[in-house]
């Protein structure tokens, strides 16, 4: 009898101090608040982005994808792009957004009215500014080779016509769009940099280059790494700067893993083919993204 | 008598040297500056030129090499506007068609963005953290990376040539920012404000709706242009979704251009000026909201 009851009543226990757990410290018509509020982002998150996910990885889970995918000649010259377009373009355009930021700091109207056109390519739209860039690289009427006969009598190459500059050109187009952003952001870095550390430092004799060297770049150097990270992560995606500025040739030499992608799923209508293109660069994003939610949590902590 | 005036004839000279060595870097530095920023200014505005100088050139004097117009027309901006190319038959349903994109993402993003911080940082929702890692986790995963699957989603929904297709990619993938700049803004809005509004009686809805959205209003413009921005910008899941005339936008009507033989590159030019000028008038009307906004939440998470 006694035991009966007991296992009767055991469930009912856990079912409410489960049901407790789950509320916190909220109460019984506030709990219900709480999760109306939170639901429509789980329902975006879940429909829109998880579900996503696993229909990719559903999509890119045969092993004989890789293998047809390894031997295309095609993804090769691919993979050398994308590492040549991450290595470049993230480090040289954090490298100039760092001295940049620095330059910025000066006091004045002129630095707040140069900044003010600076950030322009920042607020123009990509396609905008890429596509102007695409027909100002054409080799026969673009701006660029005019430039160049008009000033030195020198016949411009057809850049686009060929890899190496046609992946340089994108590459050059992706620093000139995003290093006013990042620019921005180290700016905003450095004007946290309380005054009376550079003060401090200035009287102990750091100016200039040991300044820079033993205060400012230390106590940026981690809001570099993560922005470093971010961008070779946004940079791994990046669709438009290709697409507008090569258009991924010629002859297909320029492309990156997310053109690639794009371009076997749709053009030559392999979307599997096109999946296992931008999964083979998990190995790298994954390691990326959990360096990166760490950073980023712990920073978000640290404030 | 002479002790002294030579004592200051030493000391002004003194003074005089250390002020030309002060003045020499001064003058150097000068230098430097208006070096750099006509460096700055050229290279940041070479593009943008190009954009401007062709869209004013009458449609012949495209293929030519002048670096300036020989003869400054509007033409081009008239044909934009009046849809006068055959290119150009759809101008203003695909502005449109932009606009209704561009609202519908940042009103959602906002609406969404502000409940979910508001349930996490301010209710204190248990298990919120999962939710947050849900964000950081889409904040970090490149959208073109999910576009084919996407794609393949919409397609078994019949959801193609529908432009709420992009508008709930785009919400999917923005609202994880905003989340992260409101929560970041709500940090500095103190938990009292809420408990006290709760003692006198207020509901949650109550105070989500007078008291937390009113007290994050900077952050909500920021977030808000963020969103836009976003929308404005993003190319590829348009170009795969929005193939009819009726769905169209802007971004995948100019890439048509780019792909025919004969571009019209002076109406191109146009087209593209015109569509960059509301992000441009947005971004500069709230350029210092937008600036903290980046720093508090793209940043520091």
């Amino acid at each position: 009898m006694s035991t009966s009851i007991v296992d009767v009543s055991r469930p009912a226990i856990q079912r409410r101090t489960f049901a407790r757990s789950l509320r916190g410290s909220l109460k019984g018509g506030e709990y219900t608040w709480a999760l109306a509020f939170v639901v429509p982002y789980i329902a975006v998150f879940v429909a829109f982005v998880a579900y996503p996910v696993v229909y990719g990885l559903w999509m890119g889970s045969e092993v004989s994808l890789y293998r047809e995918l390894f031997s295309d000649p095609i993804y090769q010259s691919t993979v050398v792009n994308t590492v040549l377009y991450l290595a470049l373009g993230v480090n040289i355009k954090m490298f100039l957004a760092l001295l940049l930021s620095g330059f910025f700091m000066r006091p004045g109207w002129w630095m707040k009215a140069l900044l003010l056109i600076f950030v322009l390519p920042w607020a123009v739209p990509q396609i905008s500014t890429f596509i102007s860039i695409h027909w100002m690289l054409n080799g026969e009427w673009g701006f660029l080779n005019n430039v160049l006969y008009q000033l030195f009598h020198i016949e411009g190459p057809s850049w686009l016509n060929d890899r190496w500059s046609a992946l340089g050109a994108v590459i050059v187009s992706h620093i000139w769009k995003w290093t006013p952003f990042w620019t921005l952001i180290l700016l905003a870095g450095r004007m946290a940099i309380p005054l009376e550390i550079r003060d401090t430092a200035r009287v102990d004799g750091a100016t200039g280059v040991k300044g820079f060297v033993y205060i400012t770049f230390p106590l940026l150097a981690n809001l570099y790494l993560i922005c470093t990270l971010l961008s070779t992560i946004f940079l791994l995606g990046d669709f438009n700067a290709v697409t507008f500025v090569s258009g991924g040739g010629p002859a297909n030499t320029t492309h990156v893993l997310a053109t690639l992608g794009i371009r076997n799923a749709f053009e030559i209508a392999q979307p599997r083919l096109g999946v296992a293109a931008v999964m083979s660069a998990l190995p790298m994003v994954i390691p990326l993204v959990i360096v990166l939610m760490r950073k980023l949590r712990t920073a978000e902590v640290q404030l | 008598m002479s002790t002294i005036t030579a004592e200051a004839r030493l000391a002004s000279r003194a003074t005089s040297r250390v002020g030309s060595s002060v003045r020499l870097r001064r003058y150097l530095s000068t230098i430097g500056t208006v070096v750099l920023s006509t460096a700055i200014i050229v290279w940041t505005l070479v593009p943008i030129y190009n954009m401007v100088m062709i869209s004013l050139e009458p449609e012949g004097d495209v293929f030519t090499d002048h670096i300036f117009p020989r003869v400054w027309s509007i033409e081009s901006f008239w044909g934009v506007l009046t849809q006068g190319h055959w290119y150009l038959e759809h101008f203003w349903h695909q502005f449109a068609n932009s606009i209704y994109m561009g609202a519908m993402v940042t009103i959602l993003t906002l609406v969404i963005g502000s409940l979910t911080s508001f349930s996490i940082g301010r209710m204190r929702i248990r298990y919120g953290w999962l939710v947050s890692n849900a964000a950081l986790l889409t904040y970090v995963i490149p959208a073109s990376f999910l576009a084919i699957p996407f794609y393949r989603i919409m397609q078994n929904y019949g959801m193609a040539n529908n432009l709420w297709s992009v508008i709930a990619a785009l919400v999917a993938f923005a609202t994880p920012y905003a989340f992260f700049v409101l929560q970041e803004y709500g940090r500095s809005i103190p938990i009292e404000v809420d408990e006290s509004a709760r003692i006198d009686g207020a509901s949650p809805g109550q105070i989500y709706l007078r008291i937390y959205l009113p007290l994050m209003a900077p952050a909500l413009v920021a977030v808000g242009t963020y969103a836009m921005l976003l929308a404005w910008n993003e190319y590829l899941y348009q170009f795969l979704l929005l193939s009819s005339k009726s769905s169209m936008t802007v971004p995948v009507a100019l890439a048509q251009f780019l792909s025919s033989d004969q571009s019209p590159w002076n109406f191109m030019m146009a087209t593209a000026i015109i569509y960059a000028l509301p992000p441009v008038a947005i971004y500069y009307a709230f350029r210092r909201r937008m600036t903290s906004g980046l720093t508090m939440g793209g940043v520091k998470g």
